[in-house]
Parts: C-alpha cells; structure tokens; sequence
C-alpha cells in the first residue's frame, strides 16, 4: 500500500500551481495519471520517486515513511527501490544494452536477473548493440528492462510509449502488462492515450490543475453512459458531415477510420477532435482470420 | 648545439599543468552545472578573469602575493617549504590559474548538454554522485573532455608573459621556449629563434589536427 498525501508548489509557464495529491494505491495495482500537460502527472512520479522533493507531506510505503516533512525524514533516491522509466528513456549512450542492465543491477546481485529480463524482453540479438543505434520500441524495452534489474516493488512509467508508433505500442503494452503481473509490480502508469488506459489499468486518477479531480475504474471514467453493448472502442472524432436526414461522423480508432451514422440530435454536443466512445451490440459478428 | 631545455621545460609545465587542472576542473565544472548557489556568477566570473586579464596582471599579483618579502609569500615559503617566485611550482600554479577557463569551460558545456534524467536514472539505479559523474557522465563528453585537454595543454604551451613575470628566464628551471624566442630576437640570434619557433609551431599543428580530426568540428563551435 502506498499512501500519498503531499503539497508542493510548482513554477509552471503561466505562474505558480499547487500540487496537491492525496491518494492510496493497492499492492499490485496498475494505476494510470490522466490529464493535460502541466496538470501534475510527472511531477507526482518524480516526487514519489525521490527525484523532486515535495514542500509538505507525507509519503508511506508498507508502512515505511518515505518523506515526512514533519520529522525531516527524507529517504534519497538511491534508497527507495523503485523501477522509473523516463520519457526518452534516459539510456546510457556509452554502453551496450547488457551494460545498460549491468550497471543497474546491485552489488553482488545475481546474473541471472539479467539474462532472465534479456530474454523475457527479447533482447538477446540486441545485448550487445548500443542504444543510439536502436529503433524506438528497442529502446523502450531495454529501458524497462533496465527498470527491473533492481527487482523494485514500484514501476513508474511516465508516457512510456507516446513516442511510439499504433503496432509497436500494442506489443509494448502487452509487454507491460506481462511484467506488472509476473514481477507482481505495484505500477503507476502516465498516458494520454485513452486505448492504452482502458487496456492496461485497474483504476484512473484525473489530474486537473494539481489535483486528483476523479478517481475510479477506467470504464467509468471515460463513459458516462452505461453501455451493455459488446464492442466498445475509445476514437476521437475527424469528420462531422450532415447528410440529409442523418449525420456522418469520422472517427479514428486505434488507426482506422470508422464512419458512424449518428442522429442530428446525437451530433450537437460533438466537436472534431473530441474523444468518443463507439459502442455497438454486436448481434451477429463475423470473424476473419488474419494471420 | 642547439639547447633543447627550454622546450623540455615547456613540455613538462604544460603536462603537469594539464594533469592538475583536469583533476580540479572536473568536480569544479560539476559543481557549476548543478549547484543553485547564488555565489555561482561569482565564481564563473572568476574563473573567466584570465580571459581578459592581461598576462602580465596575473604574474604581477603572483609575484607580490608569493614573494618571501611579505607574510603570505614567507608564510608558504616556511610552513609549506615552497619558493614559488622564480621557481618551477610557481610557474605551475601561475599557469594552472591562467589556463583555467580554457579546461572548465569546456567541460562544463559538455555536462550541461546531457540530459538530466541521464543522472536522475543512475540515481533511481542507487548510484552515488562519484558512480554516475564517472560511469555515465563523463563518458557521455568525451569530446569535451578532449577538447579542455588540448585547449588547456596548448595554451600553457602558448604562455609568455605571466611565466616571464613569475618565473623570470632562469636557464634549465624557468626557461620557457616562448621565453627562449624573445631572447634569441634580442640577441639577434635568429637561427635559434627558428629552431624554438618551428619545434613550437609544429607541436601545436599536430595537437590541434587531432582534434579536429577526432572531434569533427566540436572545437570550432567551442570557440565561435
């Protein structure tokens, strides 16, 4: 159980925000932060990870006190064991992939660590080959990778795989969630896409402005309409073209374009660019085997 | 028969020289890119001074700072058992001052440009300051590292008036082959001059093709 209950404000482009985060996460949850740039979400992580130290509060892991401001106890990065993917992965330029994960391990750790995430993240042909001549998605896997040679309870995942194309990033994802339940990892996820949420997390935080504005399971946050439908997918609206009687609205899903006949009515409250959920009862689905 | 001592000299002060200020520039430029103090201008600007300052500044404040005439110059000469006017130590410590700015600066923009969550990853991994400014840092700048090197060797090589000031023109200890030169052209003696001015001229051809050759470039944009 982690428990978060912290201040800390911050200079951001327009003046001053006041971080204020205040939450619990289970053992073993896939948490995800959800919000707009500047709302706060890598700054918790960086908090949480010992890497920004928070103005007040106190944070409380399996009943560890990791910060508390009121005893001026801090405990250093290098102390709290955590597993921290950065944005551009922050490789070491001047080493291999296995030194990579090398120099993360611990004094006297043992290889097999190392040699078990090679091959769980299918790096072998890649061990010896440095980062800048890797492709995207190479790097992101050396660099989670090299998250968990420490065996950390905690993984901190900030926008792990904005940089990544539609295909990489649904191999990554699985990738991660294999390793959040074969590490039994407590995760703390930061992603802007909705897909990937409803996907790979149990619950959501909504950062707005520094604070945690909503909280709950993936489903519930995104919709507010309960659907029984079966098929459910999160796309974001290209296209609104009346039609006579009805409208015609482009949605992007995941990397295809969906044209969906909606009722005028339906369409008022739409704009382009907006996030939606297309639902269907699919009675009568065919399947076609691809590969 | 030519003296060769002269350019001995140089070699050695400008070898020493170099070793000492890159064990002192390292934690120095490391401090400097992470340090929020508000003494940092300060001591940038400091640092910088030689730049600027004419030589002969510099070797004029050494020599009354260090002769055995005033307190701190007895007082080093005493408890310390250093005579730094007019002897090779001075020399040293006048050139590692002098040739400061040209091994930090470099280092200092090398470290500046790798990106902070290269540090803030070796921390998370449990490594210390000294780990990540050795193991992951500093190989990351190599090219800077080369090119403090090389500026630094260079310009001690290059050095005239502050070693004229400090050191005098002892023969055998103090005697610097950019010494050496102006007093053969006073001397009229030209053929020597020569000799001195192509060993130099050529010493410093090569080390500086080398960096161009390995670093690419590098050099060129340090000094615009």
């Amino acid at each position: 159980m982690i428990k978060i209950d912290i201040h800390k404000t911050l200079s951001a482009s327009d003046g001053q925000m006041n971080l204020r985060i205040k939450c619990e996460i289970k053992k073993g949850e896939l948490v995800t932060l959800y919000g707009e740039s500047g709302a706060g979400k890598t700054s918790t992580l960086r908090i949480l990870a010992g890497l920004l130290k928070p103005d007040k509060g106190i944070i409380t892991v399996e009943n560890d006190n990791w910060v508390d401001t009121k005893n001026r106890s801090y405990l250093s990065p290098q102390n709290r064991n955590i597993g921290y993917v950065f944005q551009d992965y922050a490789l070491f330029p001047n080493m291999t992939v296995l030194q990579n994960l090398e120099f993360a391990s611990k004094k006297g750790q043992h290889k097999k660590v190392i040699t078990d995430l090679i091959e769980m993240m299918e790096l072998g042909d890649l061990q010896l080959r440095k980062p800048q001549t890797l492709s995207g998605g190479q790097q992101q896997r050396v660099a989670l990778a090299r998250a968990l040679v420490r065996k950390p309870n905690i993984l901190l995942l900030d926008e792990p795989l904005a940089a990544l194309d539609y295909k990489i990033r649904l191999k990554l994802q699985d990738y991660i969630t294999r390793i959040h339940n074969e590490y039994g990892l407590t995760t703390l996820l930061v992603s802007h896409d909705i897909g990937e949420i409803i996907k790979l997390s149990d619950r959501v935080f909504v950062l707005e402005q520094g604070k945690i504005a909503r909280k709950g399971i993936p489903n519930d946050i995104f919709s507010n309409k309960k659907v029984s439908g079966k098929f459910k997918f999160v796309g974001e609206v290209l296209k609104i073209e009346p039609q006579d009687v009805v409208v015609i609205v482009s949605v992007l899903i995941q990397n295809n374009v969906v044209k969906v006949v909606a009722d005028k009515s339906e369409v008022q409250s739409l704009g382009i660019g907006d996030k939606v959920i297309v639902a269907s009862k699919a009675f009568n689905p065919i399947l076609y085997k691809i590969e | 028969m030519m003296n060769w001592d002269p350019l001995f000299i140089t070699l050695k002060l400008a070898v020493v020289t170099t070793v000492i200020l890159l064990a002192i520039s390292i934690p120095l430029a490391y401090w400097l890119v992470n340090t929020k103090s508000r003494s940092k201008p300060f001591i940038e600007t400091l640092i910088s001074m030689p730049l600027v300052l004419p030589p002969t500044v510099l070797g004029f404040y050494f020599l009354v700072a260090f002769s055995p005439g005033n307190a701190f110059g007895n007082w080093i000469d005493e408890w310390l058992g250093l005579k730094l006017v007019f002897s090779f130590g001075g020399l040293v410590l006048a050139s590692i001052i002098y040739s400061l700015p040209f091994m930090v600066h470099p280092i200092q923009s090398g470290l500046s440009i790798l990106p902070h969550s290269l540090t803030e990853a070796s921390q998370v991994m449990g490594k210390s300051k000294w780990t990540t400014l050795f193991k992951v840092l500093l190989p990351n700048c190599k090219a800077s590292l080369l090119t403090g090197i090389v500026l630094a060797f260079a310009h001690t090589v290059g050095e005239f008036g502050v070693v004229l000031m400090i050191g005098g023109s002892i023969p055998g200890k103090t005697k610097v082959a950019s010494i050496a030169i102006y007093e053969e052209v006073e001397a009229m003696n030209y053929g020597a001059a020569n000799f001195y001015a192509t060993v130099l001229f050529i010493i410093t051809f090569c080390i500086l093709l080398m960096v161009y050759l390995i670093n690419g470039g590098y050099l060129k944009r340090f000094w615009k």
